[in-house]
């Protein structure tokens, strides 16, 4: 095991307004129902100042590099280019409990691209959902950090591994919030390389066709899959042209930048009548030199100087 | 006997019986793929039109919609072809389903090959193998329009996935209406000392016409009910083997991966008898019902063919 430390738990300040699923919470959800969207959000989700993310977003590759370094395998490209997007979600933009992973109110995040777990597993450990230790015990036996995404870990909504499946069953919890009158969001996100799946584009036409506009998914177009680059396997463009013949709002941003990516996430949330995507342009392997743009590095490990390299290049 | 018993189509009984448990239960919500007047849900989606979804026939997309309606505290009900509805989405339903255990209930009709015209493609013949490998699913096959009722009731009150196999064509109504359906135990509808006919779905009325008709010639024979594949109720059977000597399966099912094979395994373990198994060997073709039921050998006379071998190996 490594004995160098994994970071802190960003959670602790904002305990005071995260009391969870007792009667606080009630009384919250109460409020919030009168009060709308922006305080309700200041109540409940960890509103952590945009200056504040990007240095979350760096402790959190430095865990991505560590679990998968310490593991042996996994896929670090998709988890550093997918981070930034994930640590505005949980630190910025959507209402969660760690302390009631559970609780009916919580906005869903589902990763259908679930291969790319470490990047989700990093910001729920920051986050508070489970200790940043455990992060080492990734896809190792007896540890609740499977090698692709399931329900075993506390925070993760959906058992994923085959792709394509994430977006149905967002659909699946849209629905349902609205079936009992419920105001929490429900974001997926899909990898580009993923939208090679059929299912995909079924979910997005039964989603529009039944006006989820508490729905938002996020690509993360990092131009690059399993084998090579998505140009190369099978074209993708025009994606966003795709996604609004299917009915859908789309937005495009750049993934890295972090204003651009909260103001991008909000306003998706709040677009009315369809269900929204943003099409988020990322850099594979973000962060590490050697790691971005580099297909090698979609689901391989780095060796011992690798690791190094690339821990110094995010001190 | 079983000639002369009224006949409803058991797809029928299972429409009905789901608009009351909708009036029963309002987390009942129902998934369709264009086929609902064929499955008989357009009578829940006529009285519940906001419980009820359709998607047209997109079973990938379906099973994931149902999976996050499970997770989101709903007791989705699919409903389409067996074809359609385990051997297309396999994948949704493992990964999506069964690796998460979520309480989503696939009822499917049009099994078997008593589609007959539709031809080899519409003939669900690996769908019980298929939903029997998934570990946590529970499986019924009912034999009849009452069993169908139970089998759907225990469904929307059993927690985790359920698999429920029915027919398109009427059957044969054995059971009273107050019959007593008990969910994962074998059901000796008959006693007898010289062999064990373990029959399953609608081939139970075929058992109990061979054991009418070897009674006549002296051969006295247990028929039991195996309506719930999956959890296998392993000491009726091993009863009826330790007591008979000899046992023959009824399937309308590939025999692989079906009853027989099932049998078998419990049979290998806890009481080696000799076993004969009538069952499809292969794939099938056009035709009517009752001549497919002849070329493929699953008519009384194969059944009374079998018991007559296994009481050749038992002497």
């Amino acid at each position: 095991m490594l004995d160098s430390g994994l970071g802190r738990c960003y959670n602790a300040p904002s305990r005071r307004i995260e009391r969870g699923a007792g009667d606080d919470c009630i009384v919250i959800t109460e409020l919030a129902g009168i009060l709308r969207l922006p305080l309700r959000r200041l109540f409940m989700t960890r509103g952590a100042a945009i200056a504040e993310l990007p240095g979350i977003a760096r402790e959190s590759r430095r865990n991505i590099l560590k679990m998968i370094f310490e593991a042996g395998s996994g896929h670090p490209g998709g988890s550093l280019s997918e981070i930034d997007i994930l640590t505005a979600l949980y630190f910025r933009v959507m209402r969660v409990d760690p302390r009631n992973p559970r609780w009916e109110g919580r906005d869903r995040f589902i990763l259908s691209k679930a291969h790319a777990c470490p990047g989700l597993y990093a910001t729920l450990a920051a986050r508070g959902f489970f200790p940043v230790a455990d992060l080492l015990t990734f896809r190792k036996i007896n540890s609740r950090l499977q090698g692709h995404a399931h329900v075993m870990t506390p925070g993760v909504e959906m058992s994923g591994g085959s792709l394509g499946q994430g977006l149905s069953f967002g659909v699946g919890c849209a629905l349902s919030a609205r079936l009992d009158g419920l105001d929490h969001r429900v974001f997926v996100m899909l990898g580009d390389g993923e939208c090679d799946e059929g299912q995909v584009w079924e979910a997005a036409m039964s989603a529009s066709h039944y006006g989820l506009d508490n729905l938002v998914a996020i690509v993360d177009r990092n131009r690059i899959q399993n084998d090579r680059f998505t140009d190369d396997v099978m074209k993708l463009e025009p994606l966003a042209q795709k996604w609004e013949a299917f009915g859908w709002k789309a937005l495009e941003i750049d993934g890295h930048d972090m204003e651009a990516v909260v103001e991008g996430l909000e306003t998706a949330a709040t677009v009315q009548g369809q269900p929204a995507v943003v099409i988020a342009r990322t850099v594979k392997g973000k962060g590490v030199s050697f790691m971005e743009n580099n297909p090698a590095f979609h689901g391989a490990a780095p060796n011992e100087e690798e690791f190094q390299n690339a821990l110094a290049e995010l001190a | 006997m079983t000639q002369s018993l009224p006949k409803v189509a058991t797809r029928e009984a299972y429409g009905q019986a789901l608009v009351e448990l909708g009036r029963e239960n309002p987390d009942i919500v129902v998934l369709g793929g264009d086929l609902n007047k064929s499955t008989f849900v357009h009578l829940f989606a006529a009285e519940f039109p906001d419980r009820f979804f359709d998607f047209g026939p997109a079973e990938q997309n379906i099973m994931g919609v149902a999976a996050g309606m499970a997770a989101s505290g709903k007791v989705p009900f699919v409903s389409t072809f067996s074809v359609f509805g385990m051997c297309r989405p396999f994948d949704q339903v493992r990964v999506g389903i069964a690796q998460p255990h979520l309480g989503v209930k696939i009822v499917c009709t049009h099994a078997g090959i008593l589609t007959g015209e539709d031809g080899m493609s519409a003939h669900g013949i690996e769908d019980l193998s298929l939903a029997c490998s998934l570990p946590g699913f529970t499986v019924v096959a009912p034999s009849d329009a009452v069993e169908a009722v139970a089998a759907v009731r225990a469904a929307a009150k059993t927690p985790g996935p359920f698999y429920v196999r029915l027919y398109r064509p009427a059957t044969p109504v054995m059971h009273s209406e107050d019959y007593e359906f008990r969910l994962g135990v074998g059901d000796v509808v008959r006693q007898g000392k010289d062999a064990s006919i373990i029959a399953t779905g609608v081939m139970v009325a075929t058992a109990l016409e061979t054991a009418d008709a070897l009674t006549s010639r002296g051969v006295s024979c247990r028929v039991i009910n195996i309506h719930t594949l999956s959890p296998l109720d392993e000491d009726v059977i091993a009863t009826a083997a330790q007591e008979t000597g000899g046992v023959v399966t009824v399937e309308e099912h590939l025999s692989h991966g079906g009853l027989g094979s099932r049998v078998a395994q419990v049979l290998g373990r806890k009481a080696p008898v000799p076993l004969e198994m009538v069952a499809l060997q292969g794939y099938t073709e056009s035709g009517d019902p009752a001549l497919l039921i002849k070329k493929y050998h699953l008519a009384a006379e194969d059944v009374e063919a079998a018991v007559w071998r296994v009481l050749e190996r038992k002497s």
